[in-house]
């Protein structure tokens, strides 16, 4: 079915009894050409791409819940290309470039807002730092642009310009940034690739990876053994756990990082804000709430919900930064299992077992990749051959020291981002 | 979250600092892999795990703490001097 | 409508109030929605999607409905509950999401258009074309969108944080609660008691149950007391426990000031709790949920436990011919108060086929109300018996459908309620929350004596675990029925029946997404926002989990279950982040020449959690740039004076203090004489940079380490790091001692002129030599020397205790005037430094290794140290990485700025040609150009060559030539002479 203005102006006239399901709910085959062990963002996007791109059909996705439960259904939803090390910076550039073009080609209304963020800065050492990086956005073909203190106040008035701990320099402004529908980028994705024939199969929990002569066979799930030559682990939060059945142990450390949303309130932040000396990041959903985040809770973790002190340390950073927003109320906090790497880039990339290829490490920072990350694992996956924009997420660069991608610059160990 | 120090007793946990798995550090020699093993490949357990916390708000010691990265339940705490860590 | 004889209020008392502008009065002890209901104000709200006119459905937190504003200016407060908001003298209230009018609201057409706007709509529409989203589409939504506005002025009230600890923490203060409290209390355990309500009591205060011959709110009275008079026991009205973290810690919102007309100075609004509880008995009710009915959603229906707290806690009719739609024997009970007051009951409309029959009210036994009609309020509305649907005139509906346990904090930590289907009710499991124990309603025992012998139970079972004997306690006599309650979650039928009253969400819209294959109730809440509203599915998850379950062919525990997470109901942010407005985010820092510098009108900039000058204007100056060159050559010249106390100073003492210290630097310490000092480069274990700085050897088992400002407290627990765990070993120590010494650079030509001038003894050029260090007496305090410099300069920096710097720093800064010289700030000390070609934070930025910065021969070859082994790793050491480079401006532009890239000549400028990055830039006096310092792809092999730095946010494009990053001075002759 093609969703369009048209159509629900139809089903709206006929009683809404034409709406037919996303997607289908087929019982799992014997064996497919390719497997992804994992329904969220980044493996129903690979699917999808798999499907459309590459014209494979014989494809499943195994989700051990429902389609869309991980962290592509709990983030803070903002989409931008602003990243700056060589390695990086082309890859989200070309995943905002898919973002751009993302509800026609998915025909589903994933609210892609283009509204702008402005990450903020607070010393001459982090102006020059932002500088860099905007330089390199502009590098990229991407778009940047410096704004003083008083260009920070002709969009975001409310902020604390007299008495910030630390003064409002000025800010990074990025147009093409914005946020996304969480939840409506999985459906999109789910969507597109069940009518191109992909079998999305939810409460399908894989036990096992089969593996002989070094070459992977298939898969062990809860709902019986599936055979596929090509396996992709697409699992971020649980990496570690699914990588152990394959023998593998991976440079990642699970974290729980929180959200929180406010009650719906009239419009009062209109770009997305980020305020780097407290690691916050604030926007306001087209419902109303302000949709805002902080940094990880600083301990390994699967449990999906943290602690005071962090939540705590959103809050104050948020009044610090802008204390019109001290009654709004807090309506909901949740957390997210974090793939942390010690870099804090992700890995796309083949594994030693012939056939298994992997994609984790997204950190905290998933959300925005979703489209080219899918676009790429599926490229390597199809093809054998790293997609050009992704050749940088490589599994080895820990152990070689090459193109080790510390975005952030607080040390490529695990636990300093 | 509350940690009990052994010296210093039951404490918030926004007096420690976190800094993760609890690992022995390879020989000078000890090779390429050993070293990738020690400083970036993790078992990131879920369910028990040994990891080290420093008490930077406190006195100043490093422990290891035995807990569950699933229910969070702290089943252990040693000071990292005493610990065969 | 007031009803005479009944309520908990001071019928003397008068509070007026206004509402939407209009003046009413209500009594003390009334709430907003009592008061407003108690002045036959029905119509309070708008539903958020559709507009329709709403009432108030509740007597609690839960309200869906009944959100105001209350305040002006900065203290403007939206989404305030009307039903949890009490009545104070001159209360402002006004209604939300509606214009121009409550009455009058024109976006009440998107209720025409409703069969267009069902659940997801918006996904399936609004994609064409494109760059509509963000210019017409999206803004037209968000306008519509939203509840209450923020006032957009910075927080003016006060609010606070505190800490509490106690042996059990008790969660309501209704029957099981207050019992669990006596209990607890006569064994003589630290107990706090929250209950959200301004009185304690809970549903005691709101039936007409007796308990012991008492009515309820006289028991309530009498425990109190007794509570009272116990110096173990807290109880906290108007807090509620909002989420349940690790390790027993609760966060409980206390609203400290939110009833006052005028709050006395100093008081806050709020109080945000962390209260650490070694138990917890989680006492905190039950909520009644609604049934989905064609157009439930009018103003006059409501639950009828509301009805009945308005009736007996408040003296308040919601109507004047009530008719009552119930599943258990809650209607006759209903029926029964409203009639014991005088109200005339219309009927009750009792699903269960074998309902009692009542002798003095209509029973419709097996009926349903299927449908009701009004247009701002309640007119009538239509029952569907076995024998047809009939018509009754009704102005307020009680409606109950059960009750469902407040279980939301046992939910907080993962766990999940098991269906229980004797209640059709989820209840809590056992050991959901560590050291929580569930009572009474919130577990499933809804009758009065089944929650007061709850609460002793559950006290009891604590007080074991704490190891405490329990008191006798004797039971209450109390009502001991049970409700008799058979399932009814939706009366088929068309039209629309609410479940989610606040997001618009109907059984149509579950039944859509069903349709659509959103089967997972996790799905379904996500497509068509069910649950998400203000009351977080608090009335409607279960209504609409059933209404799945019907619409997919399962049973509700198959369906799914609910979850909940904190906070239980919403807390302002300003409460949770108190004290952080303003400068209250971060500690500030001040070194012992703050005072001096302020008042020679030195900007103090930011420098981590320190404040540092920027320059010292003098007069005549009009930019930074003219300070700034002037101390720089006054340093070249002829002394600068410059505070350095913020770098970190670890004092290591020990026999093996240099064994250690080569074990964390890369370079050896080991062999440094006593008396002198040495640069050292300190790695990660991943052989990156971690930290440079001087150390200096006091004595054989004596060093004094130095840090950068930025990384002292990481290199401190570094250091305990290394030493506890890879090192126990060696015999070694160390203290922070930044915040005990002042330290101040004496940098130029004329500095041992300077020191001779305040220094007990002058010093012999002979014994102090270029990295010298030692003890010297300053005017008669013992103080410490080292010759070091990071200018370039013949400099020293001389520390004496803290509590002299002040007096030092404008000693020094009067003798170094006297000399030509004077103070000067951290602008002058980049540009010294970066003519000397020596790197801070801006090169040392977390991905710089030692090759890097051309230092790799620093780290030891015959000895093992942190970040040895990995510095080694190929990808460290290769030639094409960017490496440390000086750059001159060559070309007819001569503007140089950090942040700028690199490109060679005639390349473009995209990042397929990027060479490397520019760090530091300065203009140099003593150059009389701008200098810069960068990273290139290649670094000192490339000194020579002509690049072009491109900074395209600026618009600069300037050719730079290579070269060695040390411009001034490269021999050193100065700096030793």
């Amino acid at each position: 079915m093609r969703f369009s203005g048209l159509r629900v102006l139809k089903e709206g006239l006929t009683g809404n009894r034409g709406w037919t399901p996303h997607w289908r709910d087929p019982e799992p085959k014997s064996e497919y050409d390719i497997l992804i062990i994992g329904g969220g963002g980044h493996g129903l996007s690979t699917a999808y791409y798999l499907a459309r791109k590459h014209g494979l059909r014989n494809i499943a996705v195994l989700e051990k819940g429902y389609i869309g439960g991980g962290n592509v259904g709990r983030n803070t939803t903002i989409v931008r290309a602003n990243y700056f090390l060589p390695g990086n910076s082309e890859f989200y550039s070309h995943s905002l470039k898919l973002w751009e073009g993302l509800e026609q080609d998915l025909n589903y209304n994933v609210m892609h807002s283009q509204r702008g963020i402005i990450n903020l800065f607070h010393s001459d050492g982090q102006r020059d730092a932002a500088a860099r990086r905007g330089n390199a956005m502009i590098n990229q073909g991407d778009d940047a642009e410096l704004l003083d203190r008083d260009g920070v106040r002709r969009f975001a008035p409310y902020l604390d310009f007299e008495n910030l701990r630390f003064p409002i320099y000025g800010g990074l402004y990025h147009k093409r940034g914005g946020t996304a529908r969480h939840d409506a980028v999985a459906w999109g994705y789910a969507r597109g690739a069940d009518s191109r024939g992909v079998d999305l199969i939810q409460n399908c929990e894989v036990t096992g990876i089969d593996i002989e002569g070094g070459a992977v066979q298939g898969v062990q799930t809860t709902r019986g053994a599936i055979r596929a030559s090509k396996v992709g682990i697409v699992v971020a939060g649980r990496s570690s756990q699914v990588a152990a059945m394959a023998g593998m142990r991976l440079p990642v450390e699970s974290h729980v990082l929180q959200a929180f949303v406010t009650e719906g309130l009239k419009p009062v932040v209109d770009q997305v804000i980020t305020f780097g000396m407290g690691h916050f990041y604030i926007s306001q959903s087209d419902k109303g709430g302000l949709v805002f985040g902080g940094d990880i809770d600083m301990y390994a973790s699967y449990a999906a919900r943290g602690n005071l002190p962090a939540v705590e340390h959103v809050m104050e950073a948020g009044m610090a930064l802008m204390p019109m927003i001290g009654k709004a109320k807090v309506l909901r906090s949740w957390g997210g299992i974090m793939d942390m790497t010690p870099d804090g880039s992700p890995i796309i990339d083949r594994t030693g077992i012939e056939g298994l290829f992997l994609n984790c490490g997204w950190n905290y920072g998933g959300f925005k990749a979703v489209p080219a990350s899918g676009d790429c694992f599926a490229h390597l996956m199809a093809t054998g051959r790293p997609h050009p924009v992704a050749t940088g997420f490589r599994l080895d660069r820990f152990r070689t020291g090459h193109g080790i991608l510390d975005e952030e610059g607080t040390g490529a160990q695990h636990n300093l981002h | 979250m509350r940690i009990t120090c052994p010296i210093c007793g039951e404490r918030d946990r926004r007096e420690f600092y976190y800094r993760g798995a609890a690992l022995d550090r390879p020989d000078p020699e000890a090779g390429q892999e050993a070293w990738d093993d020690y400083v970036y490949l993790r078992d990131n357990p879920a369910g028990r795990t040994r990891d080290l916390w420093y008490h930077d708000a406190g006195c100043g010691s490093w422990l290891v703490v035995e807990r569950d990265t699933v229910s969070h339940a702290i089943l252990n705490v040693a000071l990292a001097l005493d610990a065969d860590a | 409508m007031r009803v005479a004889g009944k309520g908990l209020l001071d019928r003397s008392s008068s509070v007026p109030f206004t509402f939407d502008g209009v003046r009413y009065a209500g009594l003390e002890g009334d709430t907003l929605a009592s008061a407003l209901l108690a002045n036959d104000v029905l119509l309070v709200g708008r539903s958020f999607k559709y507009h329709r006119p709403r009432g108030i459905l509740t007597a609690g937190s839960e309200e869906p409905n009944a959100l105001v504003t209350t305040g002006r200016g900065a203290g403007r407060d939206p989404n305030v509950r009307a039903t949890v908001q009490e009545l104070y003298e001159g209360l402002e209230a006004r209604s939300q999401n509606r214009w121009p009018s409550l009455r009058f609201d024109a976006m009440a057409i998107n209720d025409l258009a409703a069969p267009f706007l069902g659940a997801g709509f918006y996904y399936k529409t609004f994609m064409w074309p494109r760059a509509f989203w963000e210019k017409i589409y999206e803004p037209v939504i968000r306008r519509a969108a939203g509840l209450g506005a923020l006032s957009g002025i910075a927080n003016a009230d006060r609010y606070e944080r505190a800490h509490a600890f106690c042996d059990v923490l008790i969660v309501g203060a209704g029957p099981a609660g207050l019992m669990a409290a006596l209990v607890a209390g006569r064994a003589g355990a630290d107990v706090i008691v929250a209950d959200e309500d301004f009185r304690p009591g809970g549903r005691l205060l709101a039936e007409n149950d007796s308990i012991d011959g008492m009515s309820g709110s006289a028991w309530v009275q009498g425990v109190q007391s007794e509570l009272a008079a116990m110096d173990n026991v807290r109880l906290m009205t108007r807090t509620t426990v909002v989420g349940a973290y690790d390790q027993g810690t609760y966060g409980a919102l206390e609203r400290v000031g939110h009833h006052r007309a005028h709050r006395p100075e100093g008081l806050p609004l709020e109080c945000f709790w962390r209260i650490v509880a070694k138990r917890t008995v989680l006492a905190a009710g039950a909520l009644e949920r609604p049934v989905a009915f064609r157009d439930n959603d009018r103003p006059g229906i409501m639950m009828a436990g509301a009805v009945r707290a308005y009736l007996n806690r408040w003296g308040v009719s919601p109507g004047k011919a009530v008719t009552v739609f119930a599943n258990s024997d809650d209607g006759h009970r209903t029926a029964r108060d409203l009639l014991e007051a005088g109200v005339h009951v219309a009927g009750v409309i009792d699903s269960r086929p074998d309902a009692p029959k009542a002798a003095d009210f209509a029973v419709y036994r097996g009926a349903q109300v299927c449908g009701s009609s009004g247009r701002r309020g309640l007119e009538s509305i239509t029952i569907r018996t076995l024998s047809g649907e009939q018509r009754v005139q009704s102005d307020c509906l009680a409606m109950s459908g059960g009750w469902n346990p407040t279980l939301h904090l046992t939910c907080h930590m993962g766990g999940r309620p098991r269906w229980s289907p004797d209640i059709a009710a989820f209840v809590p499991v056992e050991g959901a929350v560590p050291g929580m124990v569930a009572a009474g309603a919130c577990n499933g025992a809804f009758s009065t004596a089944a929650c007061l012998q709850e609460g002793v139970r559950a006290g009891r079972e604590v007080l074991s675990q704490l190891g405490l004997a329990a008191p006798d306690v004797e039971l209450p006599v109390a009502d001991d029925a049970e409700a008799g309650l058979q399932p009814l979650w939706a009366v088929p039928g068309k039209g629309r029946a609410w479940l989610d009253f606040q997001n618009d969400v109907t059984v149509k819209d579950v039944n859509q997404a069903a349709a659509e294959n959103f089967h997972s109730v996790e799905h379904m809440k996500r497509y068509t926002t069910q649950g998400m509203a203000t009351d977080q599915g608090k009335n409607s998850n279960v209504g609409a989990l059933a209404v799945l379950a019907d619409a997919t062919g399962r049973s509700i525990p198959e369906t799914g279950t609910t979850t909940f997470r904190p906070p239980y109901s919403p807390v302002a942010i300003a409460a949770l982040g108190a004290g952080a407005q303003d400068k209250g985010f971060a500690p500030e820092r001040f070194t012992t020449s703050h005072k001096a510098s302020v008042e020679r009108g030195a900007p103090m900039i930011e420098a981590g959690l320190w404040y540092r000058p920027s320059y010292f204007p003098a007069p005549g100056e009009t930019t930074w740039r003219q300070s700034c060159d002037r101390e720089v050559g006054m340093v070249r010249q002829a002394v600068g004076i410059c505070d350095v106390s913020t770098l970190g100073k670890i004092d290591i003492q020990g026999a093996d203090a240099g064994a250690f210290l080569d074990f964390v630097y890369a370079n050896t310490f080991s062999t440094l004489k006593v008396g002198r000092v040495r640069y050292g480069l300190m790695l990660r274990e991943d052989g990156f940079v971690m930290d440079d700085g001087t150390t200096a050897r006091l004595g054989e088992c004596h060093y004094l380490m130095t840090t950068t400002t930025a990384a002292a407290g990481e290199v401190m627990r570094h250091l305990e790091h290394v030493h506890q765990l890879l090192r126990p070993e060696l015999d070694v120590a160390f203290a922070s001692v930044t915040e005990q010494w002042a330290q101040f650079a004496v940098a130029g030509p004329k500095s041992r002129a300077l020191l001779d001038s305040v220094l007990d003894a002058p010093l012999d050029p002979v014994e102090w030599p270029f990295m010298a260090c030692g003890p010297v007496s300053v005017m008669g305090v013992n103080g410490r020397l080292f010759r070091i410099s990071f200018s370039g300069e013949h400099a020293y920096e001389l520390a004496v205790p803290a509590r002299y710097g002040d007096s030092l720093f404008r000693m020094l800064v009067a003798r170094a005037e006297a000399l030509g010289g004077g103070p000067y700030g951290m602008e002058a000390l980049n540009v010294l430094r970066i003519e000397k070609g020596f790197i801070t934070h801006a090169e040392i930025h977390g991905r710089t290794t030692a090759f890097d910065i051309g230092m790799e021969r620093m780290v030891a070859t015959r000895k093992d140290c942190i970040g040895k082994v990995l510095s080694q790793r190929p990808g460290l050491l290769d030639p094409s990485r960017e490496r440390l480079v000086g750059l001159r401006p060559v070309g007819a532009v001569k503007q140089m700025v950090s942040g700028a890239h690199l490109f060679e000549a005639d390349a473009e400028a995209v990042r397929q040609n990027d060479q490397g990055y520019v760090t530091s830039v300065c203009y140099s006096p003593t150059m009389g150009q701008m200098l810069g310092l960068g990273f290139l792809k290649g670094g000192p092999d490339r000194y020579g060559e002509t690049v072009r730095m491109v900074d395209h946010l600026r618009g600069i494009e300037t050719l730079c030539v290579v070269v060695n990053p040390v411009f001034f001075d490269p021999e050193g002759g100065r700096v030793r002479g």
